[in-house]
């Protein structure tokens, strides 16, 4: 049985059932609330737990599917090739809104976070949350977070940007498909560009573009932000 | 064969991504440095659409899926935050949807205003 769950066709498998299942509950329930892919974490996490499988164990297959992110990654420059007349007349509306999420993500999660008491080093984990994994990390370190809690805040907040960004767009009446598509990426990068890939070529477009482009104006410009921060505290 | 190759083209630039990022010591990774770079390969034209549409659709199209087992990962930081979990998915949502209500505003009044002109 212990050679079966190690076996790279359990993860596999695991996760390909479990996102059908996903699919199917939303279908079902008909509410954005139901996640395909937070239900197939949750099922899965549940699963794990309960049986005492190890995540190490579950990975020798999940580390293949991650291994499709990088070209999925890539691929993003297709979309954004085709859409890129687009970016060009926009150019400016849509580096002032990346530059203007950048900045209020920053202050929200710096003040969010005094607020509730945590210490120096769960805020600078905190603060690439927005950004894509492989950044994140990179910047996390540099500012001298912990990685691991970093991974964890740009997954969940990846999830509840896409779930939340289709539902701000109806209550806020945005009407604007290359807003919905800035907004997706430089809220919640990667993940909020699948969702948004989903909603249209467009909005999947420009988030992509907005994901890398917030990438490097995060590291550009969030550890300047947090010396400014250390100074006002002190 | 069709797929592989076009597998094959995406996975190029990656690679050179990946190699340009290890020797320059980048803070950008190198997907990110390959999708600039296919980018490029797109406008000067050495990449043509139909040379990687359909796997690139294929990847596109499934991208939440692949988030799955990183997801999974957050079991493994139950410990770490214990007793800060509901400070942290606070902030986070808090955060969030802030971000997404400030960037698409600032957009949407920003393209208004550059129609009008």
């Amino acid at each position: 049985m212990n050679d079966l769950i190690t076996s790279p066709v359990f993860g596999v498998l695991a996760s390909l059932i479990a996102y059908e299942i996903g699919i199917y509950i939303k279908k079902k329930g008909r509410l954005s609330i139901f996640n395909p892919l937070m239900l197939a974490i949750i099922i899965l996490i549940v699963f794990l737990s309960t049986f005492h499988i190890k995540y190490e164990d579950y990975n020798t297959g999940g580390q293949i599917i991650s291994f499709f992110l990088y070209p999925a990654t890539v691929a993003l420059a297709l979309p954004m090739y085709k859409k890129f007349d687009l970016f060009k007349e926009n150019a400016i509306p849509i580096l002032i809104g990346i530059l203007s999420g950048a900045v209020v993500g920053f202050v929200c999660v710096v003040l969010l976070s005094k607020l509730f008491g945590f210490t120096d080093i769960l805020i600078k984990s905190l603060i690439p949350k927005s950004i894509t994994t492989p950044i994140g990390i990179a910047l996390s370190r540099q500012l001298g977070g912990l990685s691991s809690i970093t991974v964890v805040a740009i997954i969940m907040t990846g999830i509840i940007g896409s779930i939340c960004g289709p539902l701000l767009y109806k209550v806020f009446k945005i009407k604007d498909e290359v807003a919905l598509g800035i907004a997706m990426g430089a809220a919640s990068h990667a993940l909020g560009t699948a969702r948004a890939m989903e909603i249209g070529e467009t909005q999947g477009a420009m988030s992509g573009l907005t994901m890398a482009i917030s990438g490097i104006v995060a590291v550009l410009l969030y550890p300047a932000l947090w010396k400014v921060v250390l100074e006002l505290i002190q | 064969m069709k797929y592989l190759r076009q597998l094959m083209i995406i996975l190029i630039p990656y690679l050179i991504g990946t190699v340009l990022q290890l020797t320059l010591n980048l803070p950008i990774p190198g997907a990110v440095i390959g999708l600039v770079l296919l980018f490029l390969g797109l406008q000067i034209g050495i990449v043509k659409v139909y040379m990687i549409e359909e796997v690139c659709e294929f990847l596109l199209s499934n991208m939440s899926f692949f988030f799955i087992p990183a997801g999974v990962g957050l079991m493994t930081a139950f410990g770490v935050l214990k007793g800060k979990w509901i400070a942290f998915t606070m902030i986070i949502v808090i955060s969030t949807c802030v971000v997404w209500i400030v960037t698409a505003l600032v957009v949407k009044f920003l393209r208004k205003g550059c129609q009008n002109e």
